[in-house]
C-alpha cells in the first residue's frame, strides 16, 4: 500500500463514522423513517476488507450496510440521500437504509432477510466459474446469520461446486440482543466452516491492516482455485442494533472496554507510529471527510422526494 | 408439424434455448446425469455437460438462490424444482429476492430466471406429490407465472420465459406430460406471456382453466356440445399478469362464467378471476359465476377414491356447464 491508499482507507472510515453519526442525528430528527442499523465501531472489517477487492469481484452484503456501500464506492451524498428516501438515492428511494444497491460498482446490497443473500452470493460465484472469469465475490454476513438454514446450505453447496467464493462473518457478537453463546451452538464460527471442509481464518477486525492483509491472501488463494474459504472478523457495534435499541443485553462496561480500541483510532495510531502520515495530514483528512459528509447531508436533504409515479416503475424490467 | 407430448416439448424448448443462447443453464435435483424425475432433461445432460446441466444438492432454497445470483451477474439459469410442492423452502428466495431485485434497485438489477416446477393432482402422489400452489405466486408483483396447457404452447412460452428478463414462474401440468399431446410445427416461434387464448369458440358458457383443468375443459365443451350447449374455452396461460381484457370480452359475448382449478376454492386463482368478473362485466352477467375448485382440505389424499373426490374431470366439468346453462 502506497501513502495516498493508507490516507484513502484511513478517510474512508472517518466518512463511515461521520456518515452514521449525522445518520443517527437526522433519525432523531424524524428525517428518516423505519429502521436504522449503525456500522460504527465496525469500519475497520468493510474497509480493509473491500480494499483487497478487484472491481470484478461482486460483493454483497447484509442490512448493515451503508458502510460497505461507500466502501465500494457508492458517494456518500447517494448514500445519505437513500436513507432520506430521496429520489437522489442509489436506488432512488425504493431501497432506504438496509438496501443499498448499485451495479456499476459491482455492489449488489443490502440484504434485510437475515442469511438470505448467501444462496444469491453463491449464484454470483456460479457465474464467475461458469464463465471462467476471475472474479472473487465477497459476501458478507453476521454471526446471528450462521444460524439459519441458508447459511449452511449455501456453505455446502459453494464447497461442494467449489465455487470462488469469500465467506465473511462479522462476528459483532451478538444477534440484536441475543450474545452468540445463547444461540449458535459453537461460539466460534470457523467451525461451522470446518464442518463443510473449509478453510477458515478468525481474526481482529479493529485493526484494518490485519484484516486487509489477511483478505488479500484469502482471495488471492480463491483466485488460484482453493475453493471457497471462510473469514470470521471479531467485531463490535458501538451503538445498539438498531436506533432505539435500549441495550439491555449487554454492559455499559463492555461497550466502554470495546470503545477503547476504536478501529479508527487503533489506524491512526498505526499511521503515525509507523511514520506513514503526520498529525496534520491525518486532521487534513479528517476535515475532507467531515466536508464531504457535511456536502452529502445538505445534498440530501435538499434533493427531491420521489415523484408519485415511481410507484409503479420498474417492477419489471422496462424495455 | 411433429405430434409430441408435453414433456417432449418441454424438452425441447429447454435444448433448443441451450444451443441458441451459451448462458441457459440448467440447475436443479437429478437433471443431469438422471436426466429429472420426470425425464424432463434427459439427453441434455450429455449434449451440454455438467458445467450447463447442474445437479445441485436436495436444497431447494440454494437451486433458486444460486439462479438468483447467477441472473443477476447476466446468466439465464433454468432452474427445476422436482415437484412443485417442494418449492416452499425457496418460497423467501422467490417473493422476497427474486421479485423484489428490479423494485428496489430502481431497475438497476434483473433476474431473468426461470423456476421449472411441475404441479397438479391426479397422479396418486399424496400430500406432496400433488400440490397446485399457483395462487401463492399469481398475487405477486415481479414475477410471471405461466401455465402451459398443451405441446405448443409449453414449447413456445417456455421458450418465452427463458428469453425474458423478468423471474418467471413456470408450472407444468405433470399428469399431462405424456397424456397431453399436439402438434408442434418444426423450428423456431415463441408464444408471448401475457395473452389467454380461446381455445373453442362459443356462446352459451365461458369456461376458464389453464394446465390440466384446461385440458379437461375441452373435454367437457365437446361432450355438452352433442347436448346443444356452445361453450367458449378460454385457456388463461399466463396467470400473472392478469389478462383481464380476454376474460372479460369472453364473458360479454356469453353471460356466463365457469372457472376450473385443482388448487382449493378458497383464496385460490379463479377467486380473482370471479372479482375481475364481478368489476368489470356485471351488467353482461346472466347467472352468478360459478368456480369448480380442488376443495377446501390441506392435500388431496393419497387414496384413489379419496383422490377422486378431490380433483375436478370431465364429468364434473360438465354437470357444471350443464347447471350454469340451464340457469
Amino acid at each position: 500500500m502506497d501513502k495516498m491508499e493508507h490516507l484513502d482507507l484511513y478517510r474512508q472510515m472517518v466518512i463511515i463514522r461521520r456518515v452514521e453519526e449525522r445518520a443517527a442525528e437526522l433519525y432523531q430528527q424524524g428525517k428518516i423513517g423505519g429502521f436504522l442499523h449503525l456500522y460504527i465501531g465496525q469500519e475497520a472489517v468493510s474497509t480493509g476488507l473491500i480494499s483487497a477487492r478487484r472491481p470484478e469481484d461482486p460483493v454483497i452484503t447484509a442490512y448493515r450496510d451503508h458502510g460497505v456501500a461507500i466502501n465500494c464506492g457508492i458517494s456518500a451524498k447517494e448514500v445519505v440521500a437513500e436513507l432520506l428516501g430521496k429520489a437522489t438515492g442509489c436506488s432512488g428511494g425504493k431501497g432506504g437504509s438496509m438496501h443499498m444497491a448499485d451495479v456499476t460498482k459491482n455492489y449488489w446490497g443490502g440484504h434485510a432477510i437475515v442469511g438470505a443473500h448467501l444462496p444469491i452470493a453463491s449464484g454470483l460465484a456460479l457465474a464467475d466459474a461458469y464463465n471462467k472469469t476471475s472474479g472473487v465475490t465477497i459476501c458478507m454476513f453476521g454471526d446471528g446469520a450462521s444460524n439459519i438454514g441458508y447459511f449452511h446450505e449455501a456453505l455446502n453447496l459453494s464447497k461442494v461446486w467449489n465455487l470462488p467464493v469469500l465467506w465473511v462473518c462479522e462476528n459483532n457478537q451478538y444477534g440484536m440482543g441475543t450474545a452468540v453463546e445463547r444461540a449458535s451452538a459453537v461460539s466460534e464460527m470457523i467451525q461451522k466452516a470446518s464442518g463443510y471442509g473449509m478453510k477458515g481464518v478468525r481474526i481482529n477486525g479493529m485493526d484494518l491492516m490485519e484484516v486487509r492483509e489477511t483478505a488479500e491472501k484469502m482471495m488471492a488463494e480463491i483466485r488460484a482455485g482453493s475453493g471457497p474459504q471462510f473469514l470470521e472478523i471479531m467485531t463490535y457495534r458501538f451503538r445498539g442494533h438498531s436506533m432505539g435499541d435500549p441495550e439491555r443485553y449487554r454492559k455499559a462496561d463492555e461497550v466502554h472496554q470495546w470503545q477503547e480500541n476504536d478501529p479508527i483510532g487503533i489506524h491512526r495510531k498505526y499511521l503515525l507510529d509507523h511514520q506513514i502520515a503526520t498529525e496534520e495530514e491525518l486532521n487534513q483528512q479528517d476535515d475532507l471527510a467531515e466536508k464531504e459528509v457535511q456536502e452529502a447531508v445538505e445534498f440530501a436533504e435538499s434533493s427531491p422526494e420521489p415523484a408519485a409515479e415511481e410507484l409503479f416503475k420498474h417492477i419489471y424490467v422496462e424495455e | 408439424m411433429t405430434e409430441m407430448t408435453l414433456i417432449e416439448a418441454i424438452r425441447q424448448a429447454m435444448d433448443e434455448e441451450m444451443a441458441r443462447d451459451p448462458n441457459v443453464f440448467i440447475v436443479g435435483e437429478d437433471v443431469g446425469i438422471r436426466g429429472g424425475v420426470f425425464r424432463a432433461t434427459v439427453g441434455l445432460f450429455d449434449k451440454y455437460g455438467a458445467d450447463r446441466v447442474i445437479d445441485s444438492p436436495l436444497a431447494e432454497l440454494s437451486i433458486v438462490g444460486v439462479g438468483i445470483g447467477a441472473a443477476l451477474y447476466g446468466m439465464k439459469p433454468i432452474c427445476e424444482i422436482q415437484f412443485s410442492d417442494f418449492i416452499y423452502p425457496a418460497y423467501n428466495q422467490i417473493i422476497s429476492e427474486a421479485a423484489k431485485m428490479c423494485y428496489r434497485s430502481n431497475g438497476e438489477w434483473t433476474v431473468p430466471m426461470v423456476i421449472r416446477a411441475p404441479y397438479g393432482g391426479g397422479i396418486g402422489g399424496g400430500l406432496y406429490h400433488s400440490q397446485s400452489p399457483e395462487a401463492m405466486f399469481a398475487q405477486v408483483p415481479g414475477l410471471k407465472v405461466v401455465i402451459p396447457s398443451n405441446p405448443y404452447d409449453a414449447k413456445g412460452l417456455l421458450k418465452s420465459a427463458v428469453r425474458d428478463p423478468n423471474p418467471v414462474i413456470f408450472f407444468e401440468p405433470k399428469k399431462g406430460y405424456r397424456l397431453i399431446k399436439g402438434e408442434v410445427p418444426e423450428g423456431e416461434f415463441t408464444v408471448p406471456i401475457g395473452p389467454a387464448r380461446i381455445s373453442r369458440a362459443g356462446t352459451d358458457v365461458s369456461v376458464f382453466a389453464y394446465g390440466m383443468m384446461h385440458y379437461y375443459a375441452l373435454q367437457a365443451a365437446e361432450k355438452v356440445a352433442a347436448e346443444g350447449i356452445s361453450v367458449e374455452v378460454v385457456d388463461l396461460r399466463t396467470l400473472y399478469p392478469v389478462d383481464r381484457e380476454t376474460i372479460l370480452a369472453s364473458v360479454q359475448r356469453t353471460g356466463k362464467a365457469l372457472i376450473v382449478h385443482e388448487a382449493n376454492l378458497t383464496g385460490g386463482y379463479g377467486a380473482e378471476v370471479a372479482a375481475t368478473i364481478a368489476e368489470g362485466a356485471f351488467t353482461d352477467l346472466d347467472a352468478p359465476v360459478r368456480r369448480l375448485c380442488g376443495p377446501d382440505v390441506p392435500g388431496v389424499p393419497f387414496s384413489h377414491p379419496l383422490q377422486d373426490w378431490f380433483m375436478p374431470n370431465p364429468e364434473k366439468i360438465s354437470s357444471a356447464i350443464r347447471e350454469l346453462a340451464r340457469y
